[in-house]
């Protein structure tokens, strides 16, 4: 589903960031993504998410060389990604509920076919009662539940998660990792950006870890 | 089949849902209608359509007076006979008279009598001068049919036969001095017009970009959940289009407004002097129903250059962000 060739990675003029990346991600599969801060987690978050292009080789993703693709093509791809970001990224002047429900908007469903869904969901990650508040009132782990049930809410083939259970008690953050694992039981393709060991632990995963722009893969 | 039904519901961890709310949301509107940019926006467009309605307005006004002024002196003729030495100049204008009156396409003749001809002068000489000490000349006016073309070469050589010294003016040299100033008072306006338009698309593509900017991360979040440029450009566009049409409303409704208000207002002054000198200058000072059509349409169509413009700037701006 997801190819690395000797990827590098350098922002603007700047020391590469990444460097010689080469692995592969098979669909159905689950796997963390560890390393220091700075290691580049985020940038290889971006890449798989196609918001940075590589600076040298090749990239493809679920069977397209992301290097010929036009912007059309992309926001197409995108729709079978789901991403969680550090920083939320919700939209303020939209409801909890609408704020998740974006990604059925964006695709033209209507309200009536998807509202089933996205209230089962929204319960299911502990915001029932929070549906109709607006994101500058919600609590920070309210804020990354809100964006994570975003990102799985489409069933994307693909879930990208960037320290989803950061905000979060460990309680909260086994329930989430119970939502990914039940989400890549039902075939996505899972991979976990944390600094969380005792995450990591809890459940068995193939293992990334970045060190020094470089990538080490553990079975 | 859905996605949902292929793979399933998603495993509820144990707990009892309550039932789910029938009624259907109202969902906010993707871009907020709210917001500092988007009510600079509505302002710049409002003062940018008031101007250029003032503007249509005043061109719309003074041409119509001017038509007005043209067709009045264009349906006038003015004969002056002058006093000459061994002439009776009371038998001449009665002669003259008569020979215009003969002229076809002429519809009434006023010749001014010897006090007629003295009030006349009364602003300059003053009263109590006796008129036949002055070799006073008589004026006749001879109104002409609307539609009519007179052979004036006919006309002044009539004229001419029964009293020699007597001079025919149709007011041409006046009427195309007239015709040149009312041109190029509608030249200066469609001059002024179309700066104001360049002037309203240059502010409304700042004013877009900085929306734009102040929109950024609702962009970059329809990016992230797969929006494609056209689908977040639409969205942008209808809310350019609302807050463009909106700034038009308001600019070229006040104006409108104004324009009705100054009727009004030459109406309460009608019969004073100031009153009677604007009416001369700018007839009733009133717009015709066809003006006001006028600047609505011209309202909507800055609304319209705005979304345009906005359109313009939204895909530059949207290639630079992701």
């Amino acid at each position: 589903m997801v190819r690395f060739e000797n990827v590098g990675l350098r922002y603007g003029l700047g020391p590469e960031i990444l460097r010689d990346l080469s692995f592969q991600i098979p669909a159905h599969s689950f796997q963390f993504l560890t390393g220091p801060s700075g290691a580049g987690k985020t940038s290889l978050l971006r890449l798989l998410f196609l918001s940075h292009r590589p600076t040298r080789g090749l990239v493809n993703l679920f069977g397209h060389d992301v290097s010929q693709l036009g912007k059309d093509e992309i926001a197409d791809l995108r729709k079978r990604i789901g991403i969680v970001l550090q920083d939320f990224r919700l939209l303020d002047h939209m409801t909890t509920y609408e704020n998740v429900a974006l990604p059925f908007r964006v695709m033209g469903r209507s309200e009536s076919s998807y509202r089933k869904e996205v209230i089962d969901l929204l319960r299911w990650v502990g915001l029932g009662d929070r549906m109709d508040a607006l994101p500058p009132i919600l609590s920070g782990g309210e804020k990354q539940r809100a964006a994570i049930a975003r990102a799985v809410i489409s069933r994307p083939q693909l879930l990208l998660a960037d320290e989803p259970t950061g905000s979060v008690d460990p309680t909260l953050g086994r329930r989430l990792l119970r939502l990914f694992i039940e989400l890549n039981k039902s075939g996505t393709a899972v991979i976990i950006a944390t600094h969380d060991i005792a995450l990591m632990d809890q459940y068995e995963a193939r293992r990334f870890v970045l060190h020094q722009g470089r990538l080490h893969v553990y079975e | 089949m859905s996605r949902t039904d292929q793979r399933g519901v998603l495993v509820d961890l144990g707990q009892e849902r309550p039932p789910l709310p029938a009624k259907a949301r109202n969902l906010s509107p993707i871009v907020p209608r709210a917001s500092i940019h988007g009510r600079a926006l509505v302002a710049v467009v409002a003062i940018m359509t008031f101007l250029a309605s003032m503007t249509t307005g005043a061109v719309l006004l003074v041409s119509a007076s001017a038509a007005e002024w043209q067709s009045d002196v264009a349906s006038e003729i003015t004969i002056q006979v002058r006093p000459q030495s061994g002439r009776d100049i009371e038998r001449d204008t009665a002669a003259v008279t008569e020979a215009i009156r003969a002229q076809a396409g002429i519809v009434e003749v006023k010749p001014f009598t010897k006090e007629e001809s003295g009030k006349l002068l009364e602003p300059w000489l003053g009263t109590g001068l006796s008129m036949d000490d002055l070799p006073v000349p008589r004026m006749i006016i001879a109104r002409v049919q609307p539609g009519t073309s007179l052979d004036l070469g006919a006309l002044r050589a009539r004229v001419t036969q029964v009293a020699p010294s007597a001079s025919v003016d149709d007011h041409r040299a006046w009427i195309e001095r007239m015709r040149s100033m009312t041109n190029a008072t509608v030249l200066a306006g469609i001059g002024i017009l179309a700066l104001v338009i360049v002037a309203t698309i240059i502010s409304v593509s700042f004013a877009t970009r900085g929306a734009m900017a102040a929109n950024r991360p609702i962009v970059e979040v329809l990016h992230f959940v797969g929006a494609g440029d056209r689908y977040i450009a639409n969205h942008f566009l209808r809310h350019f289009l609302r807050l463009g049409l909106e700034g038009g409303v308001i600019g070229g409704g006040v104006a409108m407004l104004l324009f009705g208000f100054s009727e009004s207002i030459a109406g309460w002054f009608s019969g004073t002097p100031v009153g009677d000198q604007f009416a001369a200058l700018l007839g009733t000072f009133s717009l015709r129903p066809s003006g006001y059509v006028v600047l609505a349409v011209q309202a909507v169509l800055i609304g319209a250059i705005t979304a345009v413009a906005s359109r313009q700037t939204l895909f530059a701006t949207l290639n630079d962000v992701d």
